[in-house]
């Protein structure tokens, strides 16, 4: 993370009065794939948007892999990759000839162009449809045509608006493992979702918008820490006398809570499964399940707008009295 | 600051692309039929009042182009009003199409300019309709060959080009027209009934309400009225108000041209006409000179119509 691809320093962006993005910093390493994920309106296209030159900056500044994209959009849609929220193709045309036309439009010579459009599309798995009118393409087919065309590209980073949303299961982990792949290259990727879940598990950081803002940013594991409290929390099921009453002296421990008929939950400090499992051992129980609580970010979002929200309500209180 | 390199990077590739969309398409396929019929047609009257009057003209091939016979409007005429709707038919949904199908932000990431895409697709709609009407002018003059049997001097032949050049001309306003309300309105089904209103207004209702309107602003004068003559001041006006329409423009255009006696364009007084010999053809040039207003208003008139569209444009959002 020692290069940053994509810095922005106090991002802004107006319509009128209103303001869609409020000054928001971010920078994004080399190989790293970043999540900007919140609501729908929250700003994260438009934050996209700018980053490509497609639309005015109204404050502060972005750079590019170095360039300005508002002074410099040539330089820079050359080396990103830009998968758009419900990606479009000439539905006439075949897929291979869709990827043409971009092809030249980037200005690739004829030779290199055919090598690069076979080789993009045996990546995504869509080689034997290059012929096929996109017409008749599904929606995950049509994704993943998007993401080809970003490999034939030869980008340097991938800016993917909600490529997940509107996937089946088996569609989204396709598009999910050919996102990790993008990493594995050194491609940088920069993914905008509204689905918090899907997209925990790919993203190295997220930055969390709210209202045109960056509310929360890091990775999922230290957003946990920071807005749930900093605790681990660790699932037991297993049968044992006084079992729960043993566990709950293990050090680091603060608290033993009974969820189930055998099923303990532990909240502590740190990650106590070793000791535990050593505990049901000892006490001849019967050791079932074993499990710590990954910190999801829906909780942690969820978590942090409740605070938020309460916080505002206090202010408001104060106000009122001190009036 | 100046923006980085060409505003034209992309241009050709944009034009090929959209040049074989419309010749494949179906719409193109239905337009060029009922082109070709159409003329068909009017060259059937016309040759057939040829045969039946005309015997000494010295300009027998140009009178296949103007000739009419009832019920039948001459090929002209014909022209006039479907190289509009070809037009529109070809730019109704050039730009809000590629919001349709969300194809504009994923283009646009490319490394080209908007402006790239507008003059490819312009570029591109007005070969369309270059190809279309050189192929029907060719079909014309084979025919009329045929079915005349009198070789076209050299002049015909030249004045005949001039008529393709400004009907390719006028395709390209219709064109421009259709384009700007395609950037203006998201909906395709929208801009292409505002556009077929719109030339319906200027090519039917504006060269009435021209001479109603031309009365407000210069009454006529009782004393000319008396005489029986028109006030030259109101004939003035209609003719400024009627040629802010196109297709007033395109039919003076083609009247100079194709008619070698066409001595003026705007009201003319006696005394402007003594010592001319009326009926008498002028030479090329000079019905170039007359025509040439007309024409250099019809390629303003495109201008000024794409910039406006060009500006609307570059200023939209790109998301759909």
């Amino acid at each position: 993370m020692s290069e940053m691809v994509i810095e922005a320093s106090g991002l802004t962006k107006k319509y009128g009065a209103a303001t869609a993005v409020d000054h928001i910093s971010f920078g994004v390493g080399r190989g790293e794939i970043f999540g900007l994920l919140g609501p729908n309106g929250a700003g994260k296209t438009t934050t996209i948007l700018m980053m490509l030159g497609l639309t005015d900056i109204s404050e502060g500044g972005i750079r590019v892999l170095g360039f300005d994209p508002a002074r410099e959009p040539l330089s820079v849609k050359r080396r990103v990759g830009y998968l758009p929220d419900t990606v479009g193709f000439y539905d006439q045309l075949t897929a291979a000839d869709n990827l043409r036309y971009t092809a030249r439009l980037i200005g690739f010579k004829k030779a290199e162009r055919e090598q690069k459009i076979a080789a993009a599309l045996e990546r995504v798995g869509l080689a034997e449809f290059a012929e096929k009118r996109v017409s008749t393409y599904s929606r995950g087919m049509r994704q993943r045509l998007g993401l080809a065309e970003i490999l034939m590209k030869g980008a340097q980073i991938a800016i993917l608006d909600e490529p997940t949303s509107g996937l089946d299961p088996h569609a989204t982990s396709e598009l999910l493992a050919i996102i990790r792949a993008f990493k594995a290259e050194g491609v940088s990727v920069l993914l905008s979702s509204h689905l918090l879940e899907r997209v925990q598990s790919v993203c190295d950081r997220v930055a969390l918008f709210s209202g045109g803002r960056i509310a929360l940013m890091g990775s999922v594991a230290e957003l946990g820490r920071e807005i749930l409290g900093g605790g681990f929390v660790v699932d037991i099921e297993a049968e044992g006398a006084g079992l729960a009453e043993r566990l709950a002296l293990i050090p680091g421990v603060s608290g033993v809570e009974r969820t189930g008929i055998s099923k303990l939950r532990l909240h502590a400090d740190r990650d106590v499964r070793p000791e535990a499992a050593v505990e049901v051992v000892a006490s001849q129980g019967r050791l079932r399940f074993l499990g710590v609580q990954e910190p999801s970010l829906d909780a942690i979002y969820n978590r942090y707008f409740e605070t938020r929200a309460s916080e505002e309500l206090a202010m408001k209180d104060r106000t009122r009295h001190a009036a | 600051m100046r923006r980085e390199g060409s505003a034209f990077q992309g241009v050709g590739v944009v034009t090929l692309k959209e040049l074989s969309d419309h010749l494949t398409s179906v719409r193109m396929r239905v337009l060029e039929w009922l082109v070709v019929l159409v003329a068909l047609a009017a060259l059937y009257g016309a040759i057939q009042q040829i045969k039946d009057t005309t015997a000494e003209d010295p300009f027998l091939f140009l009178r296949l182009f103007t000739t009419s016979r009832d019920p039948l409007p001459s090929f002209v005429s014909f022209i006039s009003f479907l190289v509009p709707l070809m037009a529109i038919g070809l730019g109704f949904d050039a730009v809000n199409g590629e919001y349709t199908r969300r194809t504009l932000s994923r283009i646009l990431s490319q490394p080209i300019y908007r402006d790239a895409l507008l003059f490819g697709k312009f570029l591109a709609g007005v070969a369309t309709l270059a190809i279309s009407l050189i192929t029907l002018w060719l079909l014309v003059m084979g025919l009329g060959l045929l079915l005349i049997g009198i070789p076209p001097g050299a002049e015909e032949i030249g004045r005949c080009i001039l008529f393709l050049i400004v009907t390719i001309i006028y395709a390209g306003v219709w064109l421009a027209v259709a384009m700007l309300f395609s950037i203006v309105f998201r909906s395709a089904a929208t801009a292409a009934l505002v556009t077929l209103g719109i030339w319906l207004v200027i090519t039917f209702i504006w060269p009435v309400l021209a001479g109603a309107v031309a009365q407000v602003i210069v009454p006529i004068d009782p004393r000319y009225a008396a005489l029986g003559l028109q006030t030259p001041g109101t004939v003035e006006a209609e003719h400024i108000l009627a040629r802010l329409s196109p297709s007033t423009l395109f039919a003076e255009t083609v009247v100079a041209i194709l008619d070698p006696t066409t001595r003026s364009l705007g009201p003319i007084y006696l005394s402007q006409m003594q010592g001319a010999v009326l009926g008498a053809p002028l030479p090329i040039g000079e019905s170039i000179l007359i025509a040439w207003p007309q024409t250099v208003g019809m390629i303003a008139s495109a201008i000024v119509l794409f910039v406006i569209g060009y500006v609307i444009f570059q200023r939209q959002e790109v998301r759909a």
